[in-house]
């Protein structure tokens, strides 16, 4: 009984149906509304406070119509409403398909969200560094870091929008573009990187070697300018927090 | 259980982003803080590092909201393993959360869904209470919930079921008395035979709230000052119950703190008043 009226209720506020109530077994119906109200309400709410930017470029009207939309499609389910955003860029494809630079800011702005509550990482020892085999050495990534190619300008135009000045017009790149993006301390950061530094940091998620690093830029750039990049990017990411850890452990 | 329910008779604020700077930078008043559980159940980051700094300050209550207590299909352990790695990191005062239900299946509503009060809902419940104690090592609280209907399947009353649920779980209440108001007035209950009905030795804490008024209910949407009505339900709780932790909850339309540092004032004063008076 308990189950079939969970089951039911849950029908009732994903699909709004007016025949439902009369299968809750309710005694008084009169307050039903206020359910419903705040269920779509508090959801609405959630996506504008995880899309702010995109909100701004959009436009109130645009943007409550795809949340509209999303709430409809997408009925929540995770463990906490704040992760309810996590794929409002799947509405944003089906309802926008020639607009990525719409999904590619919602992008950016759920992925400075994620890295803000993402796991903490302990601060590096540079000391650690000197005593460092370094052709069995692995990388530890930030647990924060988040990666992504860009189709179009987001990216200027996320960070236009943050600066509150006016943002570009949205453009198509020439060339699909890397951005990063993870947290130094308590402030999530967005950065765009090169091919190459791009393409670095992915592979390090499959092998964290940094032989393997180097091997890969050898024969991208030849033998000195290759050994020559792993060691400024390491020593960048070492900088920025992205890489938080040496160690020899195999 | 390794833990047991502590008797706590101060004055509290729960935390709002809003007030960070203000109790991590200031002394503010108070006997503790409530936090609400699921904005820190998170991997890392700023919130984790506040809620451990606001910690070395205060006591600290852990209040969910998304528990579900009253799902029948049982607890997700997911949730359950990270509110226990908080509390214990944390120790807090108490871990509370609401008499409702709002997940079901793969579905979360994110709202505290009403729930009939039946024997059926009292096994379900109480179950799920077991189980949640058991994950977290230590007693909980439960809250009353406001409510906008009401079942025809319903055999006990609100309070018939929480002094139930108490005497079966060993569980705590953690009494809203807003809540009590709101849902007295939108099912005609008498909200001084609902605080008769609660075993008063089984509440640890109290809620104090304001609502707003729309179509002939009332809604509890903690963005109002406590009205007087509530402020004259919370006297005659605490002359049942005695005094327990008391705080004031606002969750939209937020003051200065100074503001429900004034209400909270009054809920020391009633206090007082109290004592003198015994």
């Amino acid at each position: 009984m308990l189950a079939q009226m969970q089951q039911n209720f849950q029908d009732w506020l994903v699909h709004a149906g007016n025949d439902t109530p009369s299968l809750l077994g309710l005694h008084a119906t009169r307050g039903l509304a206020a359910y419903q109200n705040n269920y779509r309400t508090q959801l609405v709410n959630c996506l504008r406070a995880s899309y702010p930017q995109l909100l701004a470029w959009m436009g109130e009207e645009a943007f409550l119509a795809v949340a509209i939309a999303h709430i409809d499609s997408h009925p929540p389910s995770a463990w906490t409403l704040d992760a309810y955003g996590a794929d409002f860029g799947d509405s944003l494809r089906t309802l926008y398909p020639h607009n990525p630079d719409l999904r590619e800011l919602a992008w950016i702005e759920w992925a400075l969200s994620d890295a803000f509550v993402a796991a903490d990482a302990a601060t590096m020892a540079l000391a650690q560094l000197a005593e460092v085999d370094w052709d069995a050495a692995h990388l530890q990534l930030a647990p924060s870091l988040r990666q992504h190619t860009l189709t179009t300008n987001a990216a200027v135009i996320w960070s236009a929008l943050v600066d509150g000045v006016a943002p570009p017009e949205a453009q198509m790149l020439e060339v699909p573009a890397g951005v990063i993006v993870w947290r130094r301390e308590f402030t999530s950061r967005l950065m765009q990187v090169d091919a190459i530094e791009h393409a670095a940091l992915l592979a390090l998620r499959d092998d964290d070697r940094f032989d393997a690093l180097c091997a890969a830029l050898v024969e991208e750039l030849g033998e000195q300018d290759g050994v020559a990049r792993a060691g400024a990017l390491l020593a960048n990411w070492i900088g920025a927090g992205l890489v938080v850890g040496v160690s020899a452990v195999g | 259980m390794s833990h047991s329910l502590p008797s706590f008779a101060g004055y509290g604020l729960g935390l709002r982003r809003e007030h960070y700077r203000d109790f991590l930078e200031t002394e503010v008043p108070v006997d503790f803080v409530e936090v609400i559980s699921e904005n820190y159940m998170v991997d890392g980051g700023q919130p984790r590092h506040i809620l451990r700094q606001l910690r070395e300050r205060h006591p600290v209550i852990l209040h969910g909201v998304s528990m579900s207590i009253g799902s029948a299909d049982g607890l997700k352990d997911a949730y359950l393993r990270r509110l226990r790695t908080l509390a214990d990191e944390i120790q807090p005062l108490y871990v509370s959360d609401h008499v409702s239900w709002s997940r079901f299946a793969h579905f979360n509503s994110h709202d505290l869904l009403p729930l009939p009060y039946t024997e059926e809902t009292l096994e379900v419940v109480c179950r799920n209470i077991h189980h949640a104690q058991e994950a977290l090592g230590r007693p909980m609280l439960f809250e009353n919930p406001s409510s906008y209907v009401s079942f025809a399947a319903s055999a006990m009353s609100e309070a018939e079921f929480l002094a139930e649920m108490t005497r079966r779980t060993g569980c705590g209440l953690l009494l809203d008395i807003n809540n009590v108001f709101v849902s007295a007035h939108n099912h005609g209950w008498d909200a001084e035979a609902y605080l008769r009905d609660i075993p008063p030795q089984c509440v640890r804490q109290i809620h104090l709230a304001g609502h707003t008024e729309g179509d002939g209910m009332l809604i509890d949407s903690h963005d109002q000052p406590v009205p007087g009505g509530v402020w004259s339900l919370y006297a005659k709780a605490i002359a049942s119950f005695g005094q327990v932790a008391t705080m004031i909850e606002r969750d939209d339309n937020i003051p200065p703190l100074a503001e429900l540092l004034d209400e909270l004032a009054m809920a020391r004063g009633f206090g007082r008043h109290l004592q003198e008076a015994a």
